[in-house]
């Protein structure tokens, strides 16, 4: 155990830590110079020596997957863009954080907003693209300031506009605010938003890198994953998949977090692989208050909680989802032996349904029906039902009966409770008295 | 009776928006290949003025961005950040997810609610101050975390309340 913060960047070093190893020398770099500095817009001025067809390959080989929470290959999103047809072509940056418990793209935005910039201007390159926006959610009102503020300053590099660097291709970026809504992070209800319409998901097909955003071919990626670029391109595939070597099969560092009462809560970079214990106890210092872990959201309010036994797993892909959870977006939520999972399923139920975008009946309507039942055995007034109708909740919002993945989402965590903690659920219907009295106690 | 569509009525958006607000309302659109992409970015530059935006001011930015006034309702009425009623003077945005609800996020927002006199979606009467539940703030290590305005808080006391409203007056 840590007994004091540990700081993102670990030792600093550029070849273990690239996403974060700046922060070791400047508490922030928002000054373009300053970037530049540190081996800033190197990737981007190498990429731009190449063809696009051999920057896509490199990005390819080192199989970067999507950080936003869905692990999609980065890679293989941008070969299925439709073809240059001489028509616009836009590169939206997904910066719309609201999965709770996720605050990594914060810090990236605020305190290397130059990094993200040059990722895309990588990947616009690559993908031909002729406008970018940077999606970004209304709240963060400092790191839209300091985006803004960097676009200015590449801008006066000839970084942005027509003919960028002699090259003969325009691009320019834009930082598009948001208005609130959890359901703009998914990656065609946002499109649906930056367009000014109501964030409801489209259909798939078409994907929108045949038909996005305004009807053309659009790529959409995470904020860390843009961030991933750079170096990739830098110090090349072998390199990066190197990274986590030994440790998993997805390639890379990622930022890791813990939130919930643990000693340190913060994020740190790690490579892919690092476990759940590491995480909690070699970075967050432990729990607080002598308290015992009792559960874990690996990533996310849409991902399965898991249980203390779970600690030991390597955080990655393939390792998480075997266990019958989600890797998600990595920034894991501990929650200690005090808690009642039924209060803190009933809480993440209510924002669910709330966040729904009431476009389809099962996510709509099913979302409060479970708040309800929840709240019911959270006042001592469940029967065994409830519970039973829970279950069938889970099996009736699930994947391919809603419209998007948003309900499927709230599922999971109500999933990973009744199987690891189902006799806390019943414990509220056989013993009701002691149910009342301990949320009367709570209010 | 024959409803004429071609005959829509027209607002005198001067009358009714600042030469400001039309300015920056117009070169929001410049950034879009179509108007109706600045409508959250007018509606947020014209909620300034006042907090909310009223039907006025809906007719005048609908007629703006080419849209009808029902569509831009539709937008204005789907995102939480947009206010079609008054509110008062500073908006208190109280995060209510799973990682600030595990730091106590409830017993804060009883402490909020108690001290306002107020439950959630209402204002004081003094028209001060409304609360609004919000979804997660991305500031979780320091939860629980609240917005009011433009400011962040993290790392908000039950026990200072009362100091961090004296701040908004």
């Amino acid at each position: 155990m840590n007994t004091e913060p540990k700081p993102i960047y670990g030792d600093g070093n550029p070849e273990t830590h690239p996403l974060t190893w700046r922060l070791s020398k400047q508490a922030n770099v928002r000054n373009a110079d300053d970037y530049e500095a540190l081996e800033g817009y190197a990737g981007f001025k190498k990429a731009i020596a190449m063809k696009p067809a051999e920057v896509l390959d490199v990005v390819k080989a080192a199989t970067v997957k999507g950080r936003g929470g869905a692990g999609f290959p980065a890679g293989i999103k941008w070969s299925l863009m439709a073809p240059n047809d001489g028509g616009p072509r836009y590169l939206i940056c997904n910066a719309d954080e609201m999965e709770p418990g996720t605050f990594k793209d914060r810090l990236l935005m605020e305190d290397l907003p130059h990094q993200l910039i040059e990722g895309m201007l990588i990947a616009a390159y690559t993908l031909e693209a002729t406008q970018g926006y940077i999606f970004i959610r209304g709240e963060y009102i400092e790191a839209a300031k300091y985006l803004n503020e960097a676009l200015e300053q590449v801008r006066a590099k000839g970084y942005l506009g027509d003919n960028i660097l002699g090259t003969g291709w325009n691009f320019d970026l834009h930082v598009h605010t948001g208005a609130g809504r959890y359901i703009c992070g998914e990656e065609t209800a946002l499109i649906n938003s930056l367009e000014g319409r109501r964030a409801n998901p489209r259909t798939k097909p078409p994907f929108p890198q045949v038909a996005g955003a305004w009807g053309r071919p659009t790529i959409v990626n995470n904020v860390e994953t843009f961030n991933n670029l750079p170096a990739i391109i830098l110090r090349g595939p072998e390199w990066y998949v190197n990274l986590s070597a030994g440790k998993s099969k997805d390639p890379g560092t990622k930022i890791y977090g813990a939130s919930g009462k643990v000693k340190f809560p913060g994020l740190w970079e790690l490579p892919f692989g690092t476990t759940a214990r590491e995480v909690i106890e070699d970075h967050a210092g432990g729990m607080r208050d002598g308290l015992k872990l009792k559960a874990w959201l690996p990533g996310g309010a849409s991902t399965d909680f898991l249980a203390a036994e779970h600690i030991d797993l390597p955080m990655d892909a393939e390792s998480i989802m075997k266990a019958g959870s989600r890797l998600g977006t990595c920034l894991l939520m501990v929650v200690d032996e005090t808690q009642c999972m039924v209060s803190a399923t009933r809480n993440l139920e209510e924002f669910f349904a709330r966040e729904s975008c009431g476009f389809c009946t099962p996510c709509r309507d099913g979302l409060p029906w479970a708040v309800k039942a929840l709240k019911a055995l959270e006042n001592g007034e469940g029967k065994q039902e409830d519970i039973d109708h829970l279950q069938e909740l889970t099996r009736k919002l699930w994947i391919g009966k809603t419209f998007c993945a948003h309900a499927p989402g709230a599922m999971e965590p109500l999933m990973g409770a009744l199987k690891h903690f189902r006799s806390e659920f019943e414990a509220k219907v056989t013993n009701r008295p002691a149910a009342q009295a301990s949320n009367a106690e709570q209010v | 009776m024959m409803i004429l569509t071609d005959k829509k009525p027209r607002v005198n958006i001067e009358g009714i928006l600042t030469s400001e607000e039309i300015h920056d309302i117009e070169h929001h659109i410049e950034h879009y290949p179509y108007p109706r992409a600045a409508c959250l970015d007018a509606l947020k530059c014209v909620q300034r003025r006042n907090g909310w935006v009223d039907d006025a001011q809906m007719n005048a930015i609908a007629q703006m961005l080419s849209m009808s006034v029902a569509d831009l309702e539709g937008v204005a009425t789907f995102y939480n950040r947009i206010y079609r009623q008054p509110v008062g003077r500073h908006v208190i945005l109280l995060c209510d997810s799973i990682a600030c609800f595990l730091m106590g996020a409830e017993t804060l927002a009883e402490a909020f609610q108690r001290e306002l006199g107020i439950q959630f979606g209402q204002t004081t009467a003094d028209g001060r101050f409304t609360l609004l539940p919000i979804c997660c703030l991305g500031n979780c290590d320091k939860g629980p975390t609240l917005m009011i305005d433009e400011d962040t808080h993290g790392l908000v006391e039950v026990t200072s309340v009362k100091q961090l409203l004296e701040k908004y007056l």
